[in-house]
């Protein structure tokens, strides 16, 4: 079994077979699935099993049992890390799913493990997704691809890990329903640009609506934003660190508000 | 929504808190303990008070101790110039059954774990470079587990001890990933340290 890096940015969509086995229970529920999923994070449970948080590209958020797995004789131990992108095979439990098989598509989690601002910025990601998937059986198919692209983004060092994480938490949030205008005034709609960002707004804020205690961003910040949020990276590359810095306070402000409890690991990401 | 009346409803909620208990376990646990004869519940909650009331961290390493310091603090036959810097107090004693590390310890608490709320001033980061200050240790071994949190923090700490001019070292591979240092059998673990790795940053 070796590291397949099929990628999963969706090229290969028509070679993908998705519901696979299909093992019938006696409600006619599928009991055995398989899909490709990124490791969001994974809890200790009892003496060697965890529990562990995948992101599936196509059954949303799921909550697994992984058995054994924290023996050093697993197997499956090291495949289902965090940050990992793998394909996996579970069996559909009455309360937790369980981990049948799993073989790994991007081993993230060994490139980001040993650079601490790169390990940080990926945790506050995977956070992100974890809060905006949680309702549990919703698809959360266009969330799986974001988060996909960002981590390996960030593995492969393609771009400045501040740029990746404040574009995806922007783009996290638009495809969550929180899209943040950074031209138009968020709560009329007058063409920009405005002078004025307010996170409960929305986003950019025209004169005539700003409310009190709106910040007032330098116009480079607000391209840059939009450019984060378009995924324009020649022109986000191009940007100042003073306005990388304010655009990334700025995004951790319209982030924590927006989602209903405070990320935990936002605070802790090293800025590198 | 208790199943129970008063006292044991409360037990099982009780032992329901405990690391890998879950409601089932709990309710077997407690009704074990309700047919088990008076003399041995009371030597398990004098067992629980004692513990309790009789050991606390060591001051120096943060391992579990019975005095103000720890029984390897206090030993002048160990090697004050090599320090291993484990997760949790239970991976000292893993390290202990090898045999083959005869410096001192330093407990962190855990591993830094930012999606848990918990960063590098949670845990015993601060002590670590206390204790380094005067120069005595010349090698430190990073044996946090080997997976993801693990690597992170023992990126973060080698980072912090090479500009002190401390030779970091890391458990070598041969650790599978992914699993507990704890499970780590004797002989795995003493390779380990045989083959251990200097860190380059
Ligand atoms: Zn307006
Ligand atoms: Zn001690």
């Amino acid at each position: 079994m070796g590291v397949v890096d099929r990628g999963a940015s969706g090229t290969h969509l028509a070679a993908r077979e998705i519901v696979l086995c299909a093992v019938v229970g006696d409600n006619g529920r599928v009991k055995l699935y398989r899909d490709e999923a990124i490791v969001l994070r994974t809890h200790k449970l009892g003496e060697a099993d965890r529990i562990v948080t995948l992101l599936t590209r196509n059954y949303g958020q799921v909550r697994a049992v992984a058995k054994g797995v924290r023996r050093t004789s697993s197997k499956f131990g090291a495949r289902l890390e965090p940050f990992a992108v793998i394909d996996v095979q579970l069996y559909a439990g009455r309360s937790l799913d369980v981990i049948t098989q799993v073989d790994t598509l991007a081993p993230h989690g060994r490139a980001l493990g040993s650079d601490y601002s790169l390990f940080t910025t990926a945790t506050a990601m995977a956070e992100t997704a974890d809060r905006l998937t949680e309702v549990p059986g919703e698809p959360a198919t266009q969330q799986y691809l974001l988060l996909a692209g960002a981590l390996r983004a960030l593995a492969d060092r393609r771009h400045p890990a501040t740029l990746v994480l404040d574009s995806y938490l922007l783009r996290a949030l638009a495809v969550g329903g929180w899209a943040p205008s950074f031209t138009e005034c968020a709560r009329c709609g007058e063409s920009g640009p405005h002078r004025a960002f307010s996170a409960p707004v929305g986003g950019a804020v025209c004169m005539g609506c700003r409310p009190p205690g709106a910040a007032s961003p330098a116009p480079e910040t607000f391209a840059l934003l939009g450019a984060l949020l378009a995924g324009e990276w020649v022109s986000a590359e191009a940007s100042e660190e003073k306005h990388r810095r304010e655009a990334s306070g700025l995004v951790a402000v319209y982030t924590q508000w927006h989602l209903e409890r405070q990320l935990r690991s936002l605070r802790h990401v090293e800025r590198a | 929504m208790s199943a129970y009346d008063g006292v044991v409803q409360e037990l099982i909620d009780e032992l329901g808190q405990l690391p890998g208990v879950g409601p089932k376990s709990a309710q077997r646990i407690a009704f074990h303990i309700l047919s088990a004869d008076t003399e041995r519940v009371h030597r398990l909650a004098t067992a629980l008070t004692e513990v309790k009331a009789r050991v606390r961290f060591c001051e120096i390493c943060g391992n579990v101790s019975e005095e103000d310091q720890c029984r390897i603090c206090r030993d002048p036959r160990r090697d004050g110039g090599l320090l291993c810097v484990v997760e949790e107090a239970k991976d000292v004693v893993a390290i202990e059954r090898t045999r083959e590390f005869r410096g001192r310890y330093h407990v962190l608490g855990g591993a830094i774990n930012p999606i848990d709320g918990v960063g590098p001033d949670d845990l015993r980061i601060r002590e670590l470079m206390t204790r380094l200050a005067d120069g005595e240790v010349t090698e430190v071994i990073i044996a946090t587990d080997p997976n993801v949190e693990g690597e992170a923090t023992a990126t973060y700490l080698t980072r912090m001890l090479r500009p002190m001019g401390i030779v970091v070292s890391r458990l070598a591979s041969g650790l599978p990933v992914g699993g507990d240092l704890e499970y780590a059998d004797e002989i795995t673990l003493g390779r380990a340290f045989e083959g251990r790795r200097s860190i380059d940053v």
